[in-house]
């Protein structure tokens, strides 16, 4: 097994880097794929590790999307002037302010998307339970309430972006290799973040909060933290969606609660949550049942997608890993020990 | 040297009144015993203590600090710590995660917790486990472990926290007799080479005659009687107490 994971990864790794050419078809579909992976896997930081279902991690896309956008734009032009001509002829990029725009936009949609998440943590992380999940809901439609009425960055009407300068193709190209170079860091951080002490005092607090407490974790300190990660990783995602969409509005596409909102959830509960592989197999099976409904059962795509939610919820609580670990669980490191306890049973 | 000092603690619950006027003290180093009656207002005392709720009124000191009016994550974080009656482990995770969760996290700086656990912790945690006996089941999901076994791992957990207070709410409870003097063993051990003050309630009259430097007892919310195991012992107001005479 051990000498099999470093081959696991490489082959991995290069399937990675050759699926965009193995289906050119579908190099948009991929990108969207990723997408998915990387909210999915942010997503199960909170609601999976540390057991607060965040219904609103979608805000940090649409604030991600917006800083990056506004941010790219205000390097060569007034942002309110830009928005109000909404995209016009008059507004021109070259190569180097689109990249740098963007890089600078990215970077600055991270870090702000994680400031927010930690300025609104305070408030939020005093809800448990159901009411943490209503709460971040509110808060993420009500952000997209607010920036549509924000004539500044376009109002209901949102932003044009300028295109990606150079042939169509290459920016397909373009924007599936940065969510996948993306992704592949998310997923490297995980792996390394999940065998922290962090994260088992993030464990403890998902399964006893109180407990966490009495022993001395600082579990506000590490709510916050860690939603401020997940929210800077969503934060550049939405900065990305911005420049690959090129054009974006509030409701619809940014703060987008009821589609990609519920989608990242959905991808975890599906693949199973708290684990690391689940949330990225959740997102490949979602995105795929996804396609094929929307392609093929037109009409019927929402009343699929909810019938598939209630036998996820309903037969496989736990997601697909955990089914696995139900059903094989010396896959997953638990080791039974048959010699018979030195210290005997104590009684019931 | 004194290491808490309760002083005219009341607690009433609506009209209950769990705790009154209630004052102890617990010398550092040493095994205090908190005795009474079921209803007595025991556990009343420790959360009083810990700060799961408020208190009515009076002072209660850690270290000659007041933390009455502490919440519980600040006074755990002095090292003040305490075990529950109902066990809490973690028990989706196994014995030994149960107890690298334990480390003590307020002795960390959120730099420091971005680490992985070193061998040493790994070692300490299967010393501890070791210590109370669980060793051989240390892979096992906890929650899988029967209820002794389960007070047992979370009296593991206290000590791999490196408390310097450790309040144990009936720690003999639902432990088979035969264990019973074992862990007694072990609580003397945690006390004496671990250098950790406990102040343990306990029904179990031989355990605690076995092991407390001084008892406190309660009956009906207040405190009736204080003094050395013998002393206790002898006491005609705990007999009756005990009895249903008081």
């Amino acid at each position: 097994m051990t000498v099999l994971r470093p081959v696991f990864y490489l082959a991995l790794l290069a399937f990675i880097i050759a699926a965009p050419f193995l289906l050119p078809d579908f190099r948009t579909q991929l990108a969207t794929l990723w997408l998915f992976i990387i909210l999915a896997m942010t997503w199960d930081m909170t609601g999976g590790q540390m057991g607060y279902n965040s219904l609103g991690n979608i805000l940090f896309y649409g604030a991600g999307m917006y800083i990056a956008a506004v941010v790219g734009i205000s390097i060569v032009y007034d942002v309110g002037e830009y928005t109000n001509a909404f995209g016009g002829g008059t507004y021109k990029f070259t190569p180097t302010q689109y990249f740098i725009g963007m890089g600078l936009g990215l970077l600055l949609a991270g870090v702000l998307s994680a400031a927010i998440a930690w300025i609104m943590g305070y408030l939020l992380f005093q809800f448990r339970g159901p009411y943490f999940a209503i709460g971040t809901l509110g808060a993420a439609i009500a952000a997209g309430e607010l920036v549509s009425n924000w004539e500044w960055v376009g109002g209901g009407q949102g932003i044009a972006l300028p295109v990606y300068p150079g042939d169509f193709d290459v920016g397909k190209l373009f924007f599936y290799y940065l969510f996948a170079v993306m992704g592949v860091i998310l997923f490297i951080f995980l792996r390394w973040f999940y065998t922290t002490r962090f994260a088992a005092a993030i464990n403890a607090i998902r399964d006893d909060e109180e407990k966490a407490e009495a022993m001395g974790i600082h579990t506000l300190r590490y709510k916050l933290t860690t939603w401020a990660i997940a929210a800077f990783f969503v934060g550049i995602a939405g900065g990305i969606s911005g420049y690959q969409l090129i054009h974006f509005e509030p409701l619809e596409t940014a703060f987008q609660t009821i589609n990609l909102g519920i989608f990242m959830v959905v991808c975890v509960l599906l693949g199973g949550k708290g684990t690391l592989w689940g949330p990225i197999i959740g997102a490949i099976l979602f995105h795929v049942v996804k396609e094929v409904t929307w392609n093929y059962l037109l009409g019927w795509q929402w009343v699929a997608l909810g019938a598939l939610i209630v036998v996820t919820v309903v037969y496989f609580q736990d997601g697909l890993m955990g089914w696995l670990a139900s059903k094989k669980p010396e896959w997953f490191g638990e080791r039974v020990i048959t010699k018979p306890d030195v210290a005997g049973e104590p009684a019931e | 040297m004194k290491i808490i000092e309760v002083k005219d603690v009341s607690k009433s619950y609506g009209g209950v009144k769990a705790n009154t006027d209630i004052s102890i003290d617990v010398e550092k180093g040493g095994i205090t015993g908190l005795i009474g009656p079921n209803g007595s207002g025991k556990t009343t005392l420790f959360n009083s203590i810990v700060g799961y709720h408020p208190i009515d009124k009076g002072s209660i000191k850690f270290e000659g600090a007041e933390i009455s009016k502490m919440p519980v994550q600040d006074i755990a974080r002095l090292g003040l710590l305490r075990t529950f009656q109902q066990t809490r482990i973690y028990g989706d995770m196994n014995c030994v995660e149960n107890m690298l969760i334990s480390l003590p996290h307020r002795k960390m700086t959120l730099r420091e917790a971005f680490t992985t656990n070193t061998r040493e912790d790994h070692e300490r945690a299967e010393h501890l486990l070791d210590f109370v006996g669980l060793h051989e089941k240390r892979f096992l999901r906890s929650g899988s472990l029967s209820f002794g076994q389960q007070k047992l791992l979370e009296f593991a957990m206290a000590l791999m926290n490196e408390p310097t207070v450790l309040l144990l709410d009936e720690p003999t409870a639902g432990i088979n007799p035969t264990l019973i003097n074992g862990l007694i063993d072990r609580l003397k051990r945690a006390n004496s080479e671990f250098g950790i003050t406990l102040f343990i309630i306990e029904h179990n009259m031989r355990v605690i005659m076995n092991m407390a430097d001084r008892i406190y007892c309660l009956a009906h919310g207040e405190l009736l009687a204080a003094g050395t195991p013998a002393e206790i012992q002898n006491d005609q107001r705990v007999v009756d107490a005990y009895l249903g005479a008081h």
